[in-house]
């Protein structure tokens, strides 16, 4: 045996150098590969055909097209599918496969009841319509685009992306066509008109992680993130590693090192915006408040007839206030606590990465002005800080502690001498803290610019005028400018939400007695109009400024200012958006960002399809790309991801790679015909007659007669089938012919993923809470859980009432302390796009599910439920309970044995009140008045047991 | 090892569990050795399971590992790397021709040099050189391999840890402990195979350090926590008895070898088998984290005190882990960022760690363990010979992050002892002689655990991943 396997491991050694030496035109040898160019292509590069259905011998068994393939699959092997399972294994295993949660006891007793031909197609109907298989498919897409509530790495900040997550559950249930899904989540932003909605969609990008530890260079980490991209579009929607090309050409799939910078070209165009999503609620709130600020100013104007001589007269003054600046140009700045700097084209600067509560900003620049007289520090807005900024805190806030300015002749950078400040004003700065306190000498006093909800968030400016003009250098001088901030206070979570400057630009000015313009930029923008030229909007623009500024106006201002207090603040979420100027892309040699070698435009693999001739070179081309139907790689990537999911295995095993070495699909045939039909969504009638009359029509949920990309069509294909209708039942000799039941002569038996595990638990308690979406929730975690973090400061504030209780997707996902209960039943990291889960079966999981305070929360609930609805004897309770976990009725020996432990248990409690009272329930005060405590405790025991069975959280 | 061993471990998990489970009873220690040359898709399937021990691909000198990790970045200069040149240029901007291309974390390139604070004195019969901040481990100087020439790729924290302990800078690899338990298996059969434990702060790398990547999730480490439970939910509910856990275990095996039988799927017996070994880690690991058995003379050559939460209990812990059978055990102690106060920071760390560093070296070697133990000490980066200080004078005196050179010592399983390897420059900037990069040493301690680094391998992606990446060269010279 030893020998021969020698040989066949020769063999394959001498085939795998003769395909090296082949590279890249030829690969394997198959009956699904075909020639192209006088060469050997591998199949998975070549667009799919609509294969012919097999003919079968047993075509009473077919009840779906994919019978036909797996049936003569079978029968070469002189096999057979296995007998279709009883109707309570159907209903659960479709429930879970469906909509991740188990069938209630109704649901499976009117499907037990249902007498009628059509009973599983209905039920399969029902399901697909369910709002909760959106949540379970979902889920399925999240691991793909690697989901996560936290940044990753060092400090893991929270993030605000779940309304990309509530996207993905709206799209799974209104079946968007998969291709307009993929361009969404490409470029969705780029759509004509784009929708709030499908700029959500581009969060798919924005799941990479972020460093923001202290002293990344954020060039270094903003490449990995793109890399991360690139990689998770290559799993997701290409099956293909296209990472390995990042430091050289790939070393069996005919991708070239250039082209991963090609590709990778197309997503280094954009800048990263914070989105605000207005629920409709929030978006009618903002409108009535506007509508309301409006109609107070409306009456105010319409009460004073001489306004626009006023305001003429208050333009005329206010245009003097402009004040003539010059832009330092050729800046340099640096921080003492890690932060590092990106200089935008109008040479403002805004910290990226780490954001640490104390630290100082220096700008050094030199200029060859002569007799400066102030300087002035601009704070500006910008998309990508939270809430627009313009400064760093979750609300946009800036603080600035001490302002101090140096300077030198740049000859002698070493002797630099202060300068003196008379006098510092800014526009708007917060109740108690005045600019004056910026250049007061105290570190703990600041300057604040929050002007309140509504109103935080736009350009602020402070001028420093100085007591006497700096005369300047001949050769040039040199100018340094320090930022403190320091020791703003606050919680150990909000040290890291710190109010540091985010935006910001340093001008100089010559003329004298400078002063910090107190208009706001639009309204300066807009005096360059002449009135009669600007729209009433501008013109209201123009005057909800002015207002403010006439003492008289006094009640309307302050009436409108406590409206504004209500202005609503809605859920944000990442986004991309194209940068005004394009990046030029160039190949790093060896994959080192630091060696940047020649300069490549964007532009997808050559082996693979052609790009669209109509669509434009950027990411929604790239998108368009994707979603081509000459593709030959997405339906069936996708199409095989969803095999698998049923299955346990793909029809191709790796379903990552459907480059060159992956394995030989098990069902080529079928995998190319569900391929099709995903993607022209036609039912094939190919065989004409043998057509069953149970075959499955389109899902209409999407109210349209094409199922096209349809996904709920392709799952209907799938669980109408015979094949995923058999008994799971391994006998001897299915072991035998198929050990591993790549063939499919019976369904598989496997264990529910992580989410399901805490659905069935919880449900089986009666207490899963079915809300869908909303921001991720805090279900009770272990003690200490949190102290493997590096902030292990930071609180995890448990959920109260519904939302401990809520399905496992919407927990909280903190990367670098996954939700211990989940994690430990496999559920990805998101540290990379995962496009299949590990099925592990540990000690650690049987720990968390006998002892961990979630599932014994739900013991004890599932004990009360068995006392209150399980009927009166204890052989009712017992069957009760077990119905409830696994969906059947126990048999005669399930009954005894739990009956059994039963009383073995009433022994045990019985004078052991103390145990009793921890093991019985968690809400001792509100026990129904005669319920014994004891025999309430030995029912969690057997609940405890039923949570427990390897069937309860196993799909069969 | 073949790169077909994913789907073999799931093809086998059905095939065998079933004949694993009537043949062996519920433990594993019975299995017998399967080799892993063997472990091939072409051959007939053994009875065993992904955690049954494991012979290496040549036989081995060492068996097991205990990593010390000193997270952030321990200060070579102050305690091995001797740099009287430093001294000499104390004050004054590092050289610029050493800076080109070298990025910094925090400091600017020119910042001025600085010498250290501490004097060296050569130790044992080897006259290893060490700083009179370390008073505990000149003990085992001659014990001991200093590898003064370390070198690394990342210099930030979360990335230079994810390098140390996986071999890549980005997150998805599986880590050290994990590649070791992949291609060792277990020899303890009530406690995890590889097993995490931390004092001081939680570590910038996060739980992705002890995962196992795209390795199959039994090989990834399990942290022992260091207040409550040792292991996650490891403790029975409150009021539930052993007896009562006892009972509730009875029932389950009983229903689900019933459900076995009827179904025929092995994974079943998976399950009973790790609800069993489940069972006996409630007993075993508690009495693991029982201190208080040893005696008086081992605590106090630790300086452990039972039920505190420091290193040093974490070193004792690692001795009794490995005595268990455990393969790998990996400690953090997260409190080496010395950016300020250098000089304080390392005698406060030392004071911490010194004494049960060199405690753990003794017992391991009276014990008869050190022959067949790595014990690996040193942080993700070392630390610039150039000062680091707030400009107000608050956090003087520090140093920044510096991957270009720095030092790590190894013991035991193998390793030439008493010997120190590798030189710095005049200024400890770079290396100069015989330069130790990660993935050498990585591939060097897989050599000592009888593996070819580069034929310890795992397909994942179309590819065959290891540890040491593409890279890694055996540094025979500091092997025995």
């Amino acid at each position: 045996m030893k020998s021969v396997c020698k040989r066949i491991a020769l063999l394959c050694f001498v085939f795998a150098l003769w395909m090296l030496c082949k590279l890249p035109g030829a690969v394997w040898l198959n009956s699904v590969s075909a020639k192209v160019d006088g060469n050997l292509a591998h199949w998975a590069f070549i667009a799919p055909v609509r294969p012919v259905l097999p003919n079968v011998k047993n075509s009473a068994r077919v009840s779906s097209p994919v019978d036909r393939f797996i049936l003569a699959a079978l029968e070469k092997q002189g096999l057979t599918l296995s007998p279709e399972a009883d109707r309570a294994t159907l209903i659960r295993r479709l429930s879970l496969d469906l909509t991740g949660l188990p069938p209630t006891l109704k649901e499976i007793d009117n499907f037990l009841a249902d007498t009628s031909p059509n009973a599983y197609e209905k039920l399969v109907d029902r399901l697909l319509a369910s709002p909760h298989y959106g949540e379970r498919w979902g889920r399925w897409w999240l691991d793909a685009a690697r989901y996560a509530d936290t940044n990753g790495f060092e400090k893991d900040r929270d993030r605000s992306i779940w309304p990309y997550r509530d996207w993905v559950i709206r799209s799974f249930n209104a079946d968007k066509p998969f291709d307009q899904f993929t361009i969404e989540q490409i470029a969705g932003d780029l759509l004509p008109n784009a929708t709030v909605e499908q700029r959500v969609a581009t969060g798919f990008l924005r799941n990479s992680m972020l460093n923001e530890e202290g002293a990344v260079d954020p060039e270094q980490f903003r490449v990995e993130g793109l890399i991360d991209r690139v990689d998770a579009i290559g799993k997701a929607f290409l099956g293909l590693t296209i990472n390995c090309t990042q430091c050289h050409t790939h070393k069996f799939d005919p991708i070239k090192h250039e082209e991963y910078y090609r590709f990778y070209a197309f997503l280094n165009q954009d800048e990263e915006p914070e989105m605000e999503v207005p629920t409709p609620a929030e978006s009618k709130k903002r409108d009535s408040l506007l509508a309301r600020v409006a109609k107070l100013e409306d009456e105010l104007s319409a009460k004073h007839s001489d306004l626009p001589q006023r305001m003429a007269a208050w333009e005329a003054q206010a245009k003097q206030q402009a004040g003539e600046w010059t832009v330092l140009e050729n800046a340099e700045v640096i921080a003492t606590n890690g932060v590092k700097f990106e200089e935008l084209l109008d040479h403002s600067f805004i910290p990226r990465g780490d954001n640490p509560p104390t630290g100082v900003y220096y700008l050094t620049a030199k200029t060859q002005l002569k007799n400066i007289t102030g300087i002035r520090l601009e704070l500006m807005t910008d998309h990508t800080l939270p809430r627009t900024g313009p400064g760093r805190s979750t609300q946009g806030v800036a603080w600035l502690s001490e302002f101090v300015a140096e300077t030198a002749p740049v000859s002698q950078a070493d002797k630099l001498q202060p300068l003196k400040v008379a006098e510092a004003t800014a526009d708007f700065a917060a109740p108690n803290n005045p600019i004056s306190l910026a250049i007061d000498g105290n570190l703990k006093s600041s300057w604040s610019i929050d002007a309140g909800p509504g109103l935080r968030n736009q350009d602020r400016r402070a001028v420093f005028a100085l007591q006497t003009p700096l005369a300047g250098f001949d050769g040039g001088t040199l100018l340094k400018f320090s930022l403190s901030q320091k020791e703003f206070g606050g919680s150990a979570a909000e040290r890291f939400e710190a109010p540091n400057i985010g935006r910001f630009r340093i001008s100089v000015t010559t003329a004298p007695n400078p002063k910090a313009d107190p208009l706001p930029t639009n309204v300066r923008r807009l005096l360059a109009v002449p009135v009669a030229n600007r729209t009433p909007e501008q013109q209201r623009e123009v005057f909800r400024y002015y207002r403010t500024t006439v003492p008289e106006f006094a009640d309307t201002n302050n009436a409108i200012a406590n409206l504004m207090k209500q202005w609503p603040y809605p859920a944000t979420t990442l986004t991309v958006t194209p940068r005004p100027v394009p990046r030029e892309t160039h190949i790093f040699k060896r994959g080192d960002w630091k060696r940047p070698g020649e300069a490549v435009t964007p532009g997808t693999p050559s082996f693979l399809h052609p790009f669209p001739a109509t669509a434009p070179r950027n990411r929604l081309g790239l998108a368009q790309w994707l979603a081509a139907k000459e593709n030959p790689l997405t339906a069936r990537v996708i199409v095989n991801r969803v095999w698998q999911t049923y299955f346990g295995q793909g029809l191709v095993s790796s379903p990552e790679d459907f480059g060159t070495r992956c394995e030989t699909p098990s069902h080529p045939e079928l995998l190319d015909w569900l391929a099709v039909e995903f993607r022209e969504g036609r039912v094939s009638t190919a065989s004409g007659s043998e057509r069953p009359s149970s075959a499955p029509t389109l899902a209409t949920a999407r109210g349209t007669d094409s199922a096209a990309w349809s996904l709920k069509h392709i799952h209907k294909l799938i669980v109408m089938s015979a094949t995923y209708r058999q008994s799971s039942h391994i006998s001897p000799e299915l072991l035998r012919a198929d050990a591993t039941n790549r063939l499919l002569a019976r369904a598989p038996r496997l264990r529910v993923e992580a989410e399901a595990v805490r659905d069935i638990v919880l449900s089986a308690g009666g207490l899963l809470s079915l809300k869908i979406g909303g921001p991720s929730v805090f279900p009770p975690i272990p003690d200490g859980a949190m102290a493997v973090s590096f902030r292990s400061r930071t609180v995890w504030e448990t959920s109260k009432s519904e939302d401990r209780y809520r399905r496992a997707m919407y927990t909280f996902w903190k990367r670098s302390v996954p939700y211990p209960s989940l994690s430990v039943f496999d559920a990805p990291n998101a540290d990379m796009a995962c496009t299949r889960r590990i099925r592990s079966n540990s000690p650690l999981q049987a720990l968390t599910t006998l002892n961990d305070a979630a599932f014994l929360e739900a013991a004890q609930a599932l004990a009360m439920r068995l006392w209150k609805e399980g009927g009166n004897d204890d052989a009712a309770k017992v069957r009760y309970g077990f119905r409830l976990c696994t969906g059947r009725l126990p048999d005669e020996f399930e009954q005894t044995r739990l009956l059994q432990l039963l009383q073995k248990e009433q022994g045990r409690f019985a004078g052991n009140t103390a145990a009793a009272v921890y093991v019985s329930s968690p809400d001792l005060n509100n026990l129904p008045a005669n319920m014994d405590l004891h025999e309430l405790a030995s029912w969690t025991l057997v609940a405890r047991v039923l949570l427990n069975l390897d069937e309860t959280i196993t799909k069969q | 090892m073949n790169y077909r061993n994913e789907i073999k471990i799931e093809g086998r998990k059905l095939v065998t569990r079933r004949h694993f489970f009537k043949d062996c009873g519920i433990g594993i220690g019975a299995m017998a050795l399967a080799s892993l040359l063997d472990r091939d898709l072409l051959a007939a399937p053994q009875g065993t399971n992904p955690l049954a021990p494991k012979a290496p691909h040549f036989p081995a000198k060492a068996k097991r590992v205990i990593y010390l990790f000193q997270a952030g970045g321990p200060s070579q200069l102050e305690m091995f790397d001797y740099k009287p040149g430093l001294a000499k240029y104390n004050g004054k901007p590092c050289p610029p021709e050493l800076l080109k291309g070298q990025t910094l974390a925090f400091i600017k390139p020119d910042a001025a040099l600085f010498s250290t604070q501490f004097k060296f004195a050569k130790h044992g019969q080897s006259g290893a050189e060490m700083s009179e901040a370390l008073m505990h481990l000149p003990k085992v100087a001659d014990d001991i391999t200093i590898i003064k020439s370390m070198m690394t790729d990342a210099i930030n924290h979360a990335p230079a840890q994810i390098f140390m302990q996986t071999g890549s800078v980005q997150f998805g690899r599986p880590s050290f402990g994990s590649w070791v338990t992949y291609g060792l298996g277990s020899e303890s059969r009530d406690l995890p195979a590889f097993v995490v434990l931390s004092s001081a702060g939680g570590t910038s790398g996060g739980s992705s350090l002890w995962g196992s990547g795209f390795l199959p999730t039994v090989y990834q480490g399990v942290p022992f926590r260091r207040t409550g439970d040792p292991i996650l939910s490891l403790a029975n509910p409150r009021g539930v008895s052993r007896e009562m856990q006892r009972d509730s275990l009875d029932a389950l095996k009983d229903l689900n070898q019933h459900l076995l039988d009827k179904t025929g799927d092995a994974e079943i017996a998976t399950r009973i088998n790790s609800f069993e070994m489940a069972y006996r880690m409630q007993e075993s690991a508690p009495e693991l984290m029982d201190l208080s058995k040893e005696s008086k003379e081992t605590l106090a050559l630790y300086g452990a005190e039972p039920g505190k939460n420091t290193y040093a209990n974490n070193c004792l812990l690692a001795r009794r882990l490995v005595e268990r059978g455990v393969r790998f055990v990996q400690l953090y102690h997260e409190a080496w960022d010395h950016h300020g106060q250098v000089h304080k920071g390392t005698i406060a760390q030392n004071k911490e760690t010194d004494q049960a560093n060199t405690a753990l070296i003794l017992d391991l070697k009276r014990r008869g363990l050190l022959e067949d133990t790595i014990v690996i000490w040193g942080g993700e980066f070392g630390r610039t010979p150039m000062v680091q200080g707030e400009p107000d004078g608050s956090n003087a005196l520090g140093r920044d992050h510096h991957n270009k050179a720095f030092t790590m010592w190894v013991a035991g399983g193998g390793f030439k002892p008493g010997i120190t390897f590798g030189e710095t420059d005049e200024i400890g900037f770079n290396v100069a002689r015989d330069p130790v990069h990660v993935h050498d040493l990585h591939a060097t301690i897989l050599h000592l655990l009888g593996f070819d680094h580069e034929r310890l391998s795992y397909r994942f992606q179309g590819r065959d991943f290891r540890l040491t990446d593409v890279h890694g060269v055996v540094e025979n010279r500091i092997l025995a």
